[in-house]
């Protein structure tokens, strides 16, 4: 039994790296580690708590239950690359409804947001609850959390910024 | 950091070269294709494999056609592909309704249906949906194709008909021309969990009916005698009383089993009220929880 090695090409908010990866390495762990990307964290490592989430090609997944192998030729997002150009709508929302208590879910939370309000813009609050079901807040403040994503809901009159 | 485990990876670009390379390894690879379940076992040290092959560069393995009023659902579609996709929500309704149950959105985005099935947990959303549409499961080995009824798929926990050196490339399910349907999914709480109890129901037009359970026994079963008493006198709540004839849940950490027969039977009353409003085009939309 040995690993193999790979050498893989990813863009990671917005930005090409190739770098050398062996084939059990995970995602999160590269993110990380080698290039330096905090915000995904390490919580449960099986998938059921969401703090790892990242954007892979846009859709939210997993990056404790993806090897950084299979990654290649893939775009990753994270909050870093969210908020380049200064805070999202959603993010300055977290900020006004005081949504982070520790802040571990969050980045997670933002990203789940982020994905839902990209494909419905407009969603209700069962579509937000539904959307977030996937990120556990260790802090248990979940309320702050959703209002924050039904705050910049499409047609709700008060969004701010872009 | 990395998985303690070793294993090497493989990423061919057809199925041939797949299947060559499964064989190559004699029973000590495994077929990667979301990595949902893969990747946490490997980890837990549950399984050990000497390498992964990575199905994700066979190109149109994440198809979901409609044929002949059979849809093949590809071996990388996974459960959002198939929220997503219109045939799947106009035609198999119950498969549509399922998928939006499993697990939690970024699950979901790459978890598969075909990858639940060859995990085999016993709680999976897909094998009760599966036999209830009667689905078949499509395989390539080195000595070409076959297909397995969903029925004889399910071996026991975590145990199906798959052979050495065999890949899944797909699940193929009639479509039954008119149908009302409905799943129902217990869980601990509102939100991402596994199934305490599940139940799969398809109502005909005729008064036939297919049901079948999920995280009641050692893998997802067909209730037949439901299946015919409710064929004979529709439903009853003798019917009821059937439920603990079929199924042999255990009590474990998500619930014990009186509770997983007391919910069985309220399930399956609510899940076939629904399928056969549904079927006369009335009763709750899909989607909609009715436990």
């Amino acid at each position: 039994m040995a690993t193999t090695s790979h050498r893989i090409s990813l863009k990671l908010n917005g930005e090409g790296h190739t770098l050398e990866v062996e084939s059990n390495d995970l995602l999160l762990d590269v993110l990380r580690e080698k290039l330096g990307t905090k915000s995904p964290k390490i919580g449960c490592e099986r998938g059921d708590c969401g703090a790892c989430t990242v954007l892979l090609d846009g859709k939210t997944v997993r990056s404790c239950l993806i090897l950084a192998v299979e990654a290649d030729g893939r775009e990753v997002t994270t909050v870093e690359g969210l908020g380049k150009d200064g805070p999202t709508a959603l993010q300055k929302s977290f900020l006004k409804h005081n949504s982070f208590q520790c802040g571990y879910c969050a980045p997670g939370i933002v990203l789940a947001g982020h994905e839902l309000l990209a494909k419905n813009p407009a969603p209700n609050e069962e579509e937000v609850k539904e959307a977030l079901a996937g990120n556990l807040c260790r802090c248990t403040g979940y309320e702050p959390i959703v209002r924050a994503v039904l705050d910049v809901r499409k047609g709700k009159g008060r969004r701010k910024g872009k | 950091m990395a998985i303690a485990h070793e294993f090497a990876y493989h990423k061919p670009k057809t199925l041939e070269e797949a299947v060559k390379l499964l064989g190559g390894f004699k029973g000590s690879a495994r077929v990667l294709a979301g990595g949902t379940d893969l990747i946490g076992w490997i980890r837990d040290g549950l399984i050990a494999p000497d390498a992964l092959i990575d199905l994700k560069g066979i190109e149109g393995l994440d198809r979901i056609e409609n044929k002949n009023g059979v849809v093949r659902v590809g071996a990388l579609a996974t459960f959002n592909a198939l929220r997503e996709s219109p045939v799947i929500r106009t035609r198999l309704p119950l498969l549509w309704e399922a998928a939006g149950m499993v697990a939690s959105c970024g699950l979901r985005n790459r978890a598969t249906m075909v990858g639940n099935i060859c995990s085999a947990v016993p709680c999976c959303d897909s094998g009760p949906v599966l036999l209830a549409y009667e689905a078949q499961v499509a395989l390539r080995g080195k000595g070409g194709g076959r297909k397995v009824p969903v029925g004889e798929w399910f071996v026991a926990n975590k145990k199906t008909a798959i052979r050495e050196g065999e890949i899944v490339t797909g699940v193929e399910i009639p479509v039954p021309a008119r149908h009302g349907a409905c799943y129902v999914k217990l869980g601990r709480y509102r939100g991402e969990d596994l199934a305490q109890v599940s139940v799969a129901v398809v109502a005909l037009p005729g008064q036939e009916y297919r049901v079948a359970f999920g995280a009641v026994a050692a893998k997802p079963l067909r209730a037949r005698k439901v299946e015919n008493s409710l064929r004979s006198k529709g439903w009853a709540d003798s019917v009821k009383r059937l439920v603990p004839e079929e199924i042999s849940p255990i009590t474990d950490i998500r619930s014990t089993k009186e509770y997983r027969v007391h919910m069985a039977q309220i399930m399956l009353a609510r899940g076939v009220r629904a399928a056969v409003s549904r079927l006369a085009g009335k009763g709750p939309a899909y989607g909609t929880k009715v436990i």
